[in-house]
This record gives C-alpha cells, sequence and structure tokens, in this order.
C-alpha cells in the first residue's frame, strides 16, 4: 500500500532531519555530556512523526484532541527537542542550554519541564507502559487521538516492555504504534551479543501486535508505516525500524562507543562538514 | 571563646570546582579490586546489565569471561539471576547506576537476595546528584535508605577510592547480602583505606562538634573543620561508611564528647544518615543534631558541583550550621561548660 508523497514533502523532511542530526552534535558537544549515536538512529523517526504524523499543535501543546508520544528510550532527548525546536515548540537558540542547570532541556526529557513532552523517561522500560495508559485514556474518553511510543532495541530487554507489549494486544489498542528503533547496539556492544532480540518480529507479532519491519531511515517507509497501521482494527501496531546507530556521521556509525559519548572539537568539525555545513 | 557569628556571607558565588584534594575513580578501585578477588577466588562471579564500562566491571569481564555474565538492559532479571547462581554457595556481585539497582530492582534485591539470604553483593555505581547531566531520573538520593530497611542487608557508602577497595574486600570475606553506593566522580582521598562492616573511622579529633558524613561529604567536612579551626572550633569528623551495622557506639562517644552533631550526606535528609545519627542520640543520649542533605526534592541536570551548591551541600551551608550548632548549645567545648 506504497504511498506517494510529493517531492517537497520529502525533501521537507530530508531538510529537516539533516538540521536535526547538527543540532545533536552542537548540543551534545557543548552539553559534554548525553548520547548521541541513539539520537542519530531515531532523528528519522522522530521528524516523520513531528513533520508528517502526529495531530500536535505547538502553539497549543496541550490541546485536548492532541496524539500522544511517548519517548521511551529517553536518553535521545537531544533529538526530540531539536524535532521539537524545528517544529516551534520552543526556540531554536534554547537547545544550546542541554543539561544545563535550570534548563528545560533535562538529560531525559521531562514532562513537568517543557510542554510539549508526554511523559518523563530516562529509566528504561516504562514509557512504553505509559503510553498503553494513554492509549486506554483515550478510549475511555471516546477521544480518537492515537498514542505513539518509541523504544530503544536494548530497551527491550527490559521485561516491562514485554508486560507491556501484552497488555497492549490484550486491550486491543488499535490506537495504539510502536516504533522499535532497532539499530541494533546498547551501551556495551551490539544486542545480539548481549542479550539476543531476534527474532524479534516473531516475537511482537506472537505477543499479539500487527508487526511491519522497515527501512528506519526510508521516508516513504515510515509514512507507509505510519498509514498502514491506522487501518488495523483491534491491535496495535509495531513497527520496527532498521536503523544506524550514529547515522550520517561516519566515525559514529555502527559504534557503541557514541551511545553515550559526546563529539570531541575536532569530530563536531568533521560531523558537522560530513552534514553540510562548518560549524 | 572566639567566633560564635558566621562568617561573613560571600559577595561572588563561590567557584564551582571539584574538591582541592587529590582525588581518585572510587569505580576504577572497584573495578581492580574485583579483578584481583578473581584471581584469589575462582568460583566468584560477577554480573552486569548493559553498563559494564561505567560501573568498570568490565575489567573482571575480560580477565574472566566464564564467569561474567552482562544480562543486557534487565536489572530485575540480573538481580533474580545473581541470586541463583549464589545458590551453590558462590560470592556473586552484581553492579549497575544506583537508581536501578536500589530502585528498579527494589523487589527483587529485597525477595530473592534479602528474604533468601543469600551471598549477593549490590555494587552501585552513579548514586547521588553528583551524577550531573542525566538528571533527576537518574540521580539516585534514596538508595540508602530502600537498601537499609532490608532486613539482613549490610549496607557501605565509602568516602573515597581506597575505602571502596577495602569495602569490596569485606564483602567477598563475609557472608549475606550486601549493598555499596558508588559515584560517579572522583572523590578527594580522605581515609587510611581501611574498612571494618560495623565501625567508623575517626578521621579528626575534635571536642567542640561532631561532623557525621558519608560519600562525598566526608572530604567536605574535613575542608569546613579545617575552616572552623581557623574560628577557634575544634571540629571531630567521622566516616560514616558503614550504614548498616551502624556504629552506634562510635556516635554516642562523639554525642557525649561533643555535645552536638552536625549530619551531611548526599542524600535525601528525610531517611538517611541524618536520621539514623538522630535516631541513635535521642533514643540514648540526645544533644542537638542538625542534618545536611538533598531537600525532599528530584535533582535535575547540571554540572555536579554547581548541584551540590544548588541542593545545599556546600562548604557555605556548612560553616552557617556549624556555628547555629555551637548557639544550640550555648556553650564552645563540653570541657569549657
Ligand atoms: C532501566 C535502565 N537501565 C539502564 C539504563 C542505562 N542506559 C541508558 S541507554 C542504555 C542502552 C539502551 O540501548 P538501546 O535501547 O538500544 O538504545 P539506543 O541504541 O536506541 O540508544 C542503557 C543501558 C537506563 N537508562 N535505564
Ligand atoms: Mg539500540
Amino acid at each position: 500500500m506504497a504511498g506517494t508523497y510529493s517531492p517537497e514533502t520529502l525533501a521537507e523532511l530530508e531538510r529537516v532531519a539533516l538540521e536535526v542530526r547538527r543540532n545533536v552534535l552542537r548540543m551534545t558537544h557543548k552539553a559534554g555530556s548525553g548520547h548521541p549515536g541513539g539520537s542519530l538512529s531515531c532523528t528519522d523517526l522522530l521528524t516523520a512523526l513531528y513533520f508528517h504524523e502526529l495531530r500536535v499543535d505547538p502553539k497549543n501543546p496541550r490541546w485536548p484532541g492532541r496524539d500522544r508520544f511517548v519517548l521511551s528510550k529517553g536518553h535521545a532527548a537531544p533529538a526530540l527537542y531539536s524535532v521539537m525546536a524545528e517544529k516551534g515548540f520552543l526556540p531554536k537558540e534554547e537547545l544550546s542550554t542541554l543539561r544545563e542547570l535550570g534548563s528545560r532541556l533535562q538529560g531525559h526529557v521531562d514532562a513537568g519541564k517543557l510542554p510539549g513532552i508526554e511523559a518523563s523517561t530516562g529509566c528504561l522500560g516504562q514509557g512504553i507502559s505509559m503510553a498503553v495508559g494513554m492509549a486506554l485514556d483515550a478510549r475511555l474518553a471516546k477521544r480518537d487521538s492515537r498514542v505513539y511510543a518509541v523504544l530503544g532495541d536494548g530497551e527491550c530487554q527490559e521485561g516491562e516492555t514485554w508486560e507491556a507489549f501484552m497488555a497492549g494486544a490484550h486491550f486491543k489498542l488499535d490506537n495504539l504504534t510502536a516504533i522499535i528503533d532497532r539499530n541494533g547496539i546498547e551501551t556495551d556492544g551490539t544486542t545480539e551479543e548481549i542479550m539476543a532480540l531476534e527474532p524479534l518480529a516473531d516475537k511482537t507479532r506472537a505477543f499479539g501486535w500487527h508487526t511491519l519491519v522497515v527501512d528506519g531511515h526510508s521516508f516513504p517507509a515510515l509514512l507507509d508505516a505510519f498509514a498502514e497501521a491506522k487501518t488495523v482494527k483491534g491491535r496495535p501496531t509495531m513497527i520496527i525500524a532498521k536503523t544506524v546507530k550514529g547515522k550520517s556521521v561516519s566515525f559514529m556509525e555502527n559504534k557503541a562507543a557514541y551511545h553515550g559519548k559526546p563529539p570531541s572539537s575536532e569530530e563536531l568539525q568533521k560531523g558537522l562538514r560530513e552534514l553540510g555545513v562548518e560549524n | 571563646m572566639a567566633a560564635l557569628v558566621p562568617p561573613t556571607p560571600a559577595t561572588t558565588p563561590p567557584p564551582a570546582a571539584a574538591p582541592a584534594r587529590r582525588t581518585e575513580s572510587l569505580r576504577d578501585a572497584y573495578g581492580k579490586t574485583l579483578v584481583e578477588l578473581g584471581k584469589e577466588d575462582p568460583t566468584m562471579a560477577v554480573l552486569d546489565a548493559d553498563l559494564s564500562g561505567s560501573t568498570r566491571t568490565a575489567l573482571f569481564g575480560k580477565q574472566f569471561p566464564d564467569r561474567y555474565f552482562n544480562v543486557g538492559v534487565a536489572e530485575q532479571n540480573m538481580m533474580g539471576i545473581a541470586a541463583g547462581l549464589a545458590t551453590g554457595g558462590r560470592c556473586v556481585f552484581a553492579s549497575t547506576f544506583a537508581v536501578f539497582a536500589a530502585g528498579l530492582a527494589y523487589n527483587t534485591v529485597r525477595q530473592s537476595l534479602g528474604y533468601n539470604r543469600l551471598n549477593v553483593k549490590v555494587v552501585a555505581t552513579h548514586g547521588g546528584l553528583t551524577v550531573g547531566g542525566d538528571g533527576g531520573t537518574h540521580q539516585m538520593l534514596e538508595d540508602v535508605a530502600l537498601m537499609r530497611s532490608i532486613p539482613g542487608m549490610s549496607v557501605v557508602v565509602p568516602a573515597d577510592a581506597p575505602e571502596t577497595a577495602a569495602a569490596t574486600r569485606t564483602f567477598h570475606a563475609s557472608y549475606g547480602p550486601a549493598y555499596m553506593r558508588l559515584s560517579r566522580e572522583s572523590f578527594p582521598v580522605v581515609t587510611d583505606g581501611k574498612f571494618q562492616l560495623g565501625h567508623f573511622g575517626v578521621l579528626r579529633d575534635g571536642k567542640d562538634l561532631t561532623y557525621a558524613a558519608n560519600g562525598i561529604m566526608v572530604g567536605r567536612a574535613l575542608d569546613a573543620a579545617d575552616e572552623m579551626a581557623k574560628s577557634g572550633v575544634d571540629v571531630r569528623v567521622v566516616n560514616c561508611s558503614s550504614m548498616k551495622p551502624f556504629d552506634n557506639h562510635t556516635i554516642l562517644r562523639a554525642a557525649q564528647e561533643t555535645g552536638a552533631i552536625l549530619t551531611m550526606e548526599e542524600h535525601t535528609v528525610l531517611t538517611g544518615l541524618g536520621a539514623a545519627v538522630a535516631t541513635a542520640t535521642s533514643e540514648r543520649y540526645p544533644v542537638p543534631v542538625r542534618r545536611i542533605g538533598t531537600p525532599d526534592l528530584f535533582g535535575e541536570s547540571g554540572d555536579p558541583w554547581k548541584l551540590m551548591e544548588k541542593y545545599g551541600l556546600s562548604q557555605e551551608r556548612i560553616l552557617a550550621e556549624s556555628f547555629e550548632m555551637l548557639k544550640l548549645r550555648g556553650t564552645k567545648g563540653r570541657e569549657g561548660a
């Protein structure tokens, strides 16, 4: 059911994602800590969600009828803040305050500080349960809004994620779409070496989720998957997005070392140059 | 009787710098000691949950891959597996960040280790505010309270790297579930590297006032005691690293001999060291006790040392409280009364 998307639509998504990647490098470098690898791998997912899928209003972030988004892998905060700044939820100048004392941009996303963040996360495994609860809330309130969550693949080693998967199917939450950022890498190495997840799609299918495996860096593929999810009745949809950790910054790609290490000054220069700017 | 007046408030905020004494990493000390113990004890096993570089258990994993298990991002599972491994009589160490060890996996620690009385040593890194940038979700300020509440669980908050190494060895040499809280930041070296469960070291003798501190606050207490000496106030500094078993004797002796105790900890002031000292003294030898610790709040992102200032774990606050306490006592020293 491939949709056709205008060249302008796709170009705009590419433009936003490129700017977000630059900001991920700038922000984590300035903060001197943070998680560039997993921010870069989910940049396209977040861009596609915020610029094509989610019904949200940056001028009215608490509009009751909005769709809800939960970043279950809360350490990808730099990517989400950058996408939200592009969308107009916060001034772009504020991005440079990441992790500073008094900043709204906490190291892990904080719903109490930045309007537009739906759930505070950081401790992995919990966001997807909150998303299940939000989907139940929408149903009880007879609200037609949808709920989306992005999880890490390493995060899926937490037992709670599977408890949430069970519950999402049990409650027949067809208003819920979860996306696993399947970059294959966690902190200490590859997921398959540390605690194997495969066959992941078979597992989520067995847990009762309509499961799609897509290229997480292809906007048409992602938009198609989101569209398909909305047609599914009686169960939630799991999109396993195949991604590259550190995507688009050559020396970070597929490197566990950049999970939690910001770029040095030279690396920042090099990375930004690869992303088409000098600084 | 020297200055009972607080020092003139600084016009500029104190520099947000790391302490001036020589610092060493507690995590490094732990990782190195694990490797030594692994050589001495061929049955010892170690577990981690996808943070082996940060906790330093990777050092053990490299040397003894057969006895090392990285279970992925799954802390409850790690604690349960550790307990299972220990059922055969093996000493098992399990590490992750404090917020996941004591917080996320609390009930697994309580039941599988505690209730089962198994020989698992939970050594948690990244305790407290000094986690810094990761923010309030990661700054564990309740772990000592949670772990102390489990019957039979030993709890240690070492002051520096040498004490960390010694406590790791003590854990290995003694039977039973135990918890140790380490930090992300390096701390000043302040102890002689000796450690005994149930025993507090007196790092500086004094008769006018006692500072009872643990973790990073021990170094700060010693600095503050130096400062107080300039005003002629003679402060005793007690390192309360063995939070359980607790050294009531040393605390009560300090109460009797110095007449007032100021506690300091990088932990919620509601349920940590301050509460323990207040309990011990009020039951047996009531003296004025004041507590410095984090207020009843979550932490937030920021530079570790700026956070310490903001949440009141600062030198300024220690000095101000000290002068207040001397006023409460109404006299400089017991002997001079
Ligand atoms: C419960 C919990 N345990 C451990 C951590 C520390 N931690 C942060 S990110 C991470 C690895 C996550 O891997 P993955 O989900 O694959 O993230 P990504 O590759 O998308 O960055 C770990 C262990 C945490 N935040 N929460
Ligand atoms: Mg991953």
